[in-house]
């Protein structure tokens, strides 16, 4: 897909988080916004994930560590043809399996995630599970910068050095925020690049909020032969809405009706400018 | 006399070689836990079907999940007492919530640790995996058992826990009985009491009804090897048609084997008595397994007199 149809559809997947987290009266809104970029251009440049080749296992695998976001998942893969919108608006709704968190019975989703540090070993284990196949997919799985306080994700890094796990690609979602406040207030986590570069990672940074970036990135991973690969993308939070980027409070606020028309009418007006 | 076997662990390693020379699709997960799990000559012979992630419960449980997800049967391979304790999250999250093909295995369980003390010892695993949804949990008496569970586990393609001790036990069945996961094996049946046991305690639970038999008291014997999903049918049937029921495990007295039987008995309306042994809530005694077991009324001589008591002989 051509950047300026993954730039529009980045717009429009920025209205249906919200419309969805409107409709629905719960969600991670920012979150959700300041990772919507990577997961566009992984699922429609970079995956090699569809709906039809979803059921077997050979194919590129995907697992969203920071399930939290799943509003921005959930939207993706809708409109990548895995379900309908009439689906997924039952967001939230008694009995229905789009919930706050990704869970495999909403197909597309690769594993149950929500507690935060588990994606990562899970997403080792599958990378390992490529090398012992001799299969040629790749791994791929998105944290949230707060989530790098777990233990448990630098437990899966060793394992992923050591296996060299070049098929395995990390993205950091660095909005700079998590629930209590800044993640250098909260419990700093710099340098990020230098600490996964100990672990034996090769490290990019990029804007992980730019189309053209992300692509650029993607295309150039892995990085080395026999080398996991993290790339550490520079965020904004509630990025895209203008009163939503960078506010703590909009973690899992949910937008009023005003607030919810504003934010549409300036995403409209950013989607005007490409027609 | 029955002779006294293997240690169940051996029995689970020699069992799991055999199946994976035949099946490439079985991966082994260890953390810094092969010599303890006696993989050693299964690390030797299939380098290729063993992944080591070191000193790292949470990554064992995440990691086999993950192998699972890419369509590997796994075994995960660590102490009970870290591996059901530290990684409580992953399992309910990673393995039993996304409901996948991993078999964990707790090594040195109970209190098979010994003088080693508290930190390694698992007298809470029936409790915390009991609570977890989509979870089965199996502790093999004797090597026929320990054997058999592995020989199926291959192909229950659910989450699974199997707990396993490193002392030699005692052969309890005869040869030619069956075994499935979630039906108890009734060992011998009298008309005075049911001892119902679990996992290592069986051979004190059998022990204790030979002595019972000289003073002409007969009891049932059930080898309540899967605690989850529990075997209730049996149990009921045993306990209605016994003067008392006794339970024996190495656990806690709290939310393992012997309160699963309370609760059946209570919500089915069986009038009879009960006496849970385990261990209690205190600061644990210090010793071998043995030794501990004694010491918590659960030596053979201890189980059948308790046994008289229930039975007012």
């Amino acid at each position: 897909m051509n950047e300026k149809n993954l730039k529009k559809k980045s717009l429009e997947y920025r209205k249906t988080i919200l419309e969805i987290i409107f409709q629905s009266g719960a969600g991670h809104t920012g979150g959700s916004l300041s990772c919507i970029d990577i997961l566009n251009v992984l699922y429609n440049s970079v995956m090699d994930i569809s709906p039809k080749n979803f059921p077997n296992l050979d194919r590129d695998h995907f697992i969203q560590s920071k399930g939290h976001s799943v509003e921005a998942l959930f939207t993706v893969l809708c409109d990548c043809g895995f379900y309908s919108k009439k689906d997924l608006n039952t967001l939230n709704q008694f009995n229905s399996h789009f919930i706050g968190h990704p869970t495999k019975k909403v197909p597309g989703i690769e594993h149950n995630t929500g507690a935060l540090g588990h994606g990562l070993s899970v997403a080792v284990g599958l990378a390992i599970c490529k090398k012992i196949d001799q299969k040629n997919n790749k791994v791929f799985s998105l944290l949230g910068d707060g989530e790098l306080s777990e233990g448990s994700v630098w437990e899966a890094c060793t394992t992923a050095s050591k296996y060299n796990l070049d098929n395995l690609i990390v993205i950091v979602d660095r909005n700079d925020l998590q629930i209590t406040g800044k993640t250098e207030d909260v419990n700093p986590i710099e340098p990020i690049d230098k600490k996964f570069k100990s672990f034996g990672f090769e490290t990019i940074s990029t804007n992980g909020n730019n189309i053209s970036d992300l692509l650029y990135v993607f295309q150039h991973v892995p990085v080395k032969e026999n080398k996991p690969t993290v790339i550490i993308a520079k965020t904004t939070k509630g990025s895209g809405v203008s009163f939503i980027e960078n506010q703590i409070n909009w973690h899992h606020k949910v937008p009023s009706k005003d607030e919810y028309e504003s934010a549409i009418s300036e995403l409209n007006e950013k989607l005007n400018s490409y027609e | 006399m029955n002779k006294i076997g293997k240690p169940n662990l051996e029995v689970f390693s020699e069992t799991l070689l055999k199946e994976a020379r035949k099946n490439k699709n079985i991966i082994v997960v260890t953390s810094d836990s092969r010599g303890s799990g006696k993989l050693v000559p299964f690390g030797k012979e299939l380098p290729n079907q063993i992944i080591e992630v070191g000193i790292a419960e949470q990554n064992l449980v995440g990691v086999s999940s993950g192998l699972a997800a890419g369509g590997k049967i796994v075994f995960g391979v660590s102490p009970a007492s870290f591996l059901t304790a530290r990684a409580l999250e992953q399992i309910k999250n990673d393995v039993a919530y996304s409901d996948l093909n991993v078999s964990l295995i707790g090594i040195s369980a109970g209190i098979s640790y010994g003088q080693l003390g508290s930190t390694h010892h698992s007298i809470h695993d029936f409790a915390t995996l009991r609570a977890i949804n989509n979870m089965t949990i199996v502790a093999p008496a004797d090597n026929f058992e320990a054997a058999e569970v592995i020989k199926q586990a291959i192909s229950y393609n659910h989450p699974l826990y199997i707990r396993y001790g490193k002392k030699p036990m005692m052969d309890i069945h005869p040869p030619g009985t069956k075994f499935k996961i979630g039906k108890s094996i009734v060992v011998k049946k009298g008309e005075d009491l049911t001892i119902v046991a679990t996992g290592e305690t069986l051979q004190r639970a059998y022990l204790a009804s030979e002595i019972l038999k000289k003073s002409n008291i007969h009891c049932s014997i059930i080898s309540m090897h899967t605690i989850k999903p529990f075997d209730k049918e049996t149990f009921i049937e045993f306990s209605q048609n016994s003067k008392a029921i006794l339970t024996v495990e190495e656990h806690s007295i709290f939310g393992g084997l012997g309160e699963c039987c309370a609760s059946l008995i209570a919500q089915n309306n069986i009038n009879v008595k009960l006496k849970i042994l385990g261990i209690p809530d205190e600061y644990m005694i210090n010793g071998s397994q043995a030794d501990v077991l004694d010491h918590y009324d659960m030596s053979p001589e201890k189980i059948a007199e308790i046994s008289k008591d229930l039975l007012n002989k």
